[in-house]
Formats: structure tokens, sequence, C-alpha cells
């Protein structure tokens, strides 16, 4: 084991109850710096619930308890003081793409804004930054102030994905980006996440598996709300995984 | 029933199933249509008739004169302005009272037991009857707080009346505004007040000022709340003057002076009461179209 230093996150015995029902059965996993780490499994596994865990949007789901620890870059995500500047150092991707209401540069300077940034020839820097890193820019660079709702399902998904970059984050959470958008955006976007993680962590929830086949050093495959198996992505794709279910769920013969 | 093999080219034929279909389209359409001119015809007699009626009467000085001769002749100024007074004061202090009290049950109270009552409360409450408020209002404002028959006492009813559906549509209102947004929002490290204020509110404030817009017909028609807590038979006042009443003096009120008019002075002409109906439905009009400008221009303000 590394030190902690090149851990990025940093699960211990995570449990995670919505009421009396548990989803997360007490997992444990660690996240490197500068990785791409992918989570496969069915749905109900209790992916997305980890990654509201991770940035704490848990706390607005009525009756979630979590229990264990979640170190980030070595601080305790429970115990933090300020949630508010947490969850700007975790980007989260949700499935469906949201552009808020408001026009596509408000949409990436929301923000920001709400960090307390008003500095107008910062924010278009930072917004022109984030486009382009999101490899939207050059589609909308024209129309900055049109609504981003306005925009394709394929646009409004790289949208979210710049306003999730628009806080520098240190580690972008994807979940299921690509469920509403099409093979050649998904396409771009893989690279676009490629190019990022020479510089951030990301942890990338995917239905696809080839998706985290083709991305990811790292699989894990998560299957009622416990870890079946993590390890090298080569391995968990392999024709011999630790554990058969590992192999008939990435084969497709999971029932 | 066995499908048939078609023949090619008759591929598109009308056959009887889809005629029956086809009739079956129409007449759902026609009973709707049918059911909206229903709804038409009353509302456009009854403007009618008012109008029709009240012609005699209806000038401008019916408007801003004062009554004389005991309501058989004069205008109405007093229980205009009256009305006025109870309604904007009323609304004053229940619409941001409501709405503020909305948005706090709906973005950060938890799903509780006690906010559960609460909610109970509301729901209950927007259901009593006018004069059931008109004697809390009596009892509450008139004598426990001593502000006696008064436009504060009757402004206060109205407000305690209207207040439980203002919260209620208020709340209907930001409910519209999808989850995700709020998520979205959270995700970047937005706190509750900054997702409120840039996402919530701009995106239900028609909605929300829709329910106090309605409220604002009820405040200006209901006779029982303020029959028992300020609203008098006569009361002088300086004609075409709009400023012309104290918080503490008592007022006249267009649907009081409707009431007393029809059915307490004897040999009123009868465009009296009618003209009286006319301005009470005009300033209605007046108040909600001025509400709905609000409303398109707050809606075409990119930020607010």
């Amino acid at each position: 084991m590394s030190a902690p230093s090149d851990k990025t996150i940093v699960v211990q015995d995570l449990r995670l109850a919505y009421g009396t029902r548990e989803v997360i059965h007490g997992i444990s996993f660690e996240v490197g710096r500068n990785e791409i780490f992918a989570i496969i499994g069915p749905a109900q596994s209790g992916k997305s619930s980890l990654l509201r865990c991770l940035n704490r949007t848990i706390d607005f789901v009525a009756g979630a308890t979590m229990t264990g620890t979640i170190l980030f870059e070595g601080e305790n995500v429970r115990k933090t003081r300020d949630v508010f500047a947490l969850r700007r150092k975790i980007g989260m991707v949700a499935p469906l793409p949201v552009g808020l209401p408001l026009t596509i540069y408000d949409n990436v300077a929301f923000a920001p804004r709400c960090a307390g940034m008003h500095d107008k020839h910062e924010l278009d820097g930072l917004v022109e930054r984030c486009l382009r890193q999101a490899a939207l820019w050059d589609e909308v660079k024209d129309r900055l102030g049109s609504l981003g709702t306005a925009l394709s399902g394929g646009q409004q998904q790289r949208l979210t994905i710049a306003r999730a970059l628009s806080h520098q984050p240190d580690v972008l959470c994807l979940d299921e980006f690509s469920i509403a958008i099409d093979p050649v955006t998904t396409m771009r976007i893989e690279d676009v996440l490629k190019e990022l993680s020479r510089e951030i962590t990301i942890v990338l929830v995917t239905n696809l598996v080839q998706q985290a086949r083709r991305l990811a050093r790292r699989t894990m495959f998560m299957w009622k709300g416990e870890i079946v198996e993590l390890g090298a992505t080569e391995v968990v794709f392999s024709e011999a995984p630790a554990d058969r279910r590992t192999y008939d769920y990435v084969h497709g013969i999971f029932g | 029933m066995t499908v048939a093999a078609i023949e090619p080219g008759k591929r598109f034929v009308r056959t009887r199933h889809v005629a029956r279909k086809e009739r079956q389209q129409s007449v759902a359409k026609w009973i709707f249509f049918s059911m909206t001119v229903a709804m038409i015809i009353p509302l456009v007699a009854i403007v009618a008739y008012l109008l029709w009626k009240a012609a005699p009467s209806l000038n401008w000085q019916f408007l801003v004169d004062v009554p004389k001769r005991g309501m058989r002749e004069g205008g109405i100024w007093p229980a205009f302005t009256g009305t006025l007074y109870l309604v904007v004061i009323s609304l004053a202090v229940s619409a941001p009272i409501g709405v503020l009290a909305a948005i706090y049950l709906n973005e950060y109270a938890k799903d509780n037991w006690l906010n559960r009552l609460i909610n109970l409360a509301v729901i209950n409450l927007a259901g009593v009857p006018s004069i059931v408020h008109a004697l809390f209002g009596l009892g509450a404002f008139v004598y426990a707080a001593k502000l006696g028959y008064s436009i504060l006492s009757a402004s206060l009813t109205l407000a305690i009346m209207t207040l439980p559906v203002i919260i209620a549509s208020t709340r209907e209102a930001l409910a519209s505004v999808p989850m995700s947004f709020r998520e979205a929002c959270w995700n970047v490290g937005a706190t509750r007040w900054q997702t409120i204020r840039s996402i919530v509110l701009p995106n239900s404030i028609s909605g929300i000022l829709t329910g106090v817009i309605l409220q604002v017909s009820r405040a200006a028609g209901e006779t029982a709340p303020i029959m028992f807590t300020g609203a008098v038979f006569f009361k002088a006042v300086e004609k075409g003057k709009l400023f012309s009443y104290g918080l503490d003096d008592q007022c006249m009120a267009l649907s009081m002076h409707l009431y007393t008019v029809s059915t307490q002075v004897p040999n009123v002409k009868e465009s009296i009461p009618f003209a009286t109906a006319v301005v009470l439905l005009g300033t209605v009009l007046l108040v909600n179209v001025s509400a709905i400008g609000l409303r398109v221009w707050l809606r075409n303000r990119k930020k607010w």
C-alpha cells in the first residue's frame, strides 16, 4: 500500500441506510491521485448513493444515515466544517444533463459566483477555459448569452461538465454521463476525460462496461451495496477475474 | 378477432374500426369544447348584464362622488378607496409572510411530524369559512389587540384569511421547479439560499404571483370579515381624495356597500347597486392586470 498522500479518496467501512434499508454494506476502497477510477455494476448497487456520500449531498436526502469514514485529501468529509468548499473540490456530473435555466455563460459562471468571484475579467477567462476543457467552446462561443437549456442533449451534458469544472475541483465524478447522449458525443467526452485525467482524479460510474475498459486504470464492480471485485481494469476484464460474478457481468451473462 | 390479409393497395383504406375511432375522437373534442363554451357563457352573461343594468349610473362622477341622500344619489368614492385600503394593507401583510413561510416549508423544513402538522393546519385553515375568520378578527384584533373597529383590524382579518391560500399556492409554485435544478446547484457548492435566490425563485415567481393575485379578488370581494371588524354603512370623506382614511378609521368598502344598497336602503335607483358591482369588478380587474404586467416584466428580466 502506498503512502496516504497518493490517495485522493479513502473510503473505510462506509455504510449507508435509507431509513432502515441499508443500501451500502460497509465498503472500503481507495482512489489514487489523477487516476481514472471506474465503478461498474447493475442498477440499485449503490453506485450513485456512493457519489452522494462523497460530496455530502446525501445530507439532502431525508432519512439517510451514513457511517464509516470517507477521507478526501486526508480530511474526513463527514466532519468537514465547510461542506460547500468540499463540494467545490468535487465536480459532479449527473446522468441526465441538467442545464440550469440560465444563459450558457451563467451556467458556467454560477459556481464561481456562489464562491464569491465577481470579477468580470476573471470570470470571462474561467468560462472560456472550462468550456474549452469540455470541448464545447467552439460550438457556443458566439452565443454565450443564449439559454443553456436550449442546447442539444449532448451539448448540455458537456455544459454540465464545464460547470462541474468551473469550481476547479480535484476530483470529477461522472454518474453514467453517457446514457442520454449519442455515441459520437460520448467518444468526444471520453477524449476530454483522458485529457483531464492528467490534472485531476476522475471517478466514473458507468453502466457501459466497455467504457470502463476504455478509460479506467482500475475498475470496481459493485453489486447490491458491496464490492465484488476491485482491481486493475485488465484483470477485471480478463478471462479470469478473481470473482466469477465479475466475469459474468462483464461478459453480459449476469442473471 | 382475426386479422384478415390486407390486399396490397388497400393498406391505408378507411376501415370500420378506423371510422369508429375517428368518431370517438371528434365526440371527445366536442365535449371538451362545449364545456369550455359553457364556462364562458355565464361569464360573458354576467358582465353584459351588469353593464347593461349599471349603464344609467355609470360615469366618472359616480366613482369620485360621495354618497348622498342616504345612498340614493351621488357616488361611491369612500367605498372605492376603502376597498383599495383594505386590499393593499391586507396583502402587504399576508403576501410577504405567506411567501416567506412557504419558502421555508418547501425548501428548508425537513419532512418530520411537526412540519406535516403545520402543513395540515395550513390546508385546513384555507378551508375555514370567512365568517369564522371574521369572528376571530373581531376577538383578536378589535378587542384583544385593542385596535378597535378600524381599517387595520379589517385588513389584518383579511390577511389572516388570505394567508393560508397564499402559502399553499406558493408551495405549489416552488414544488414545480424540478428537483434536479436544486441538486445541480448543491453539487457545485451553492448554499440553499443561493440556490433559492438564483434558480428556484426566478423559475417560480410567476406562479407565486398568480397565487397572490387570486387573493386580491378574494380580499376585495369578502364582506363578512370586514363587516365585523371595520367596515361601516356610511363614512363621510372628502370627495375624490385618494388617501382619505387613517389606519384607525372605520371605512366603507365596495362589497359591503353593494350589500347595503341592495338590501338595507329602500327606494334606491336600480342602477346604483349594479354600478357598484361594476366598479368592484373593475377594481379587481385593474389590480389583476397590473399584477400580470409585473409578472411579465419579471419574466422578461434575465436576472433579478
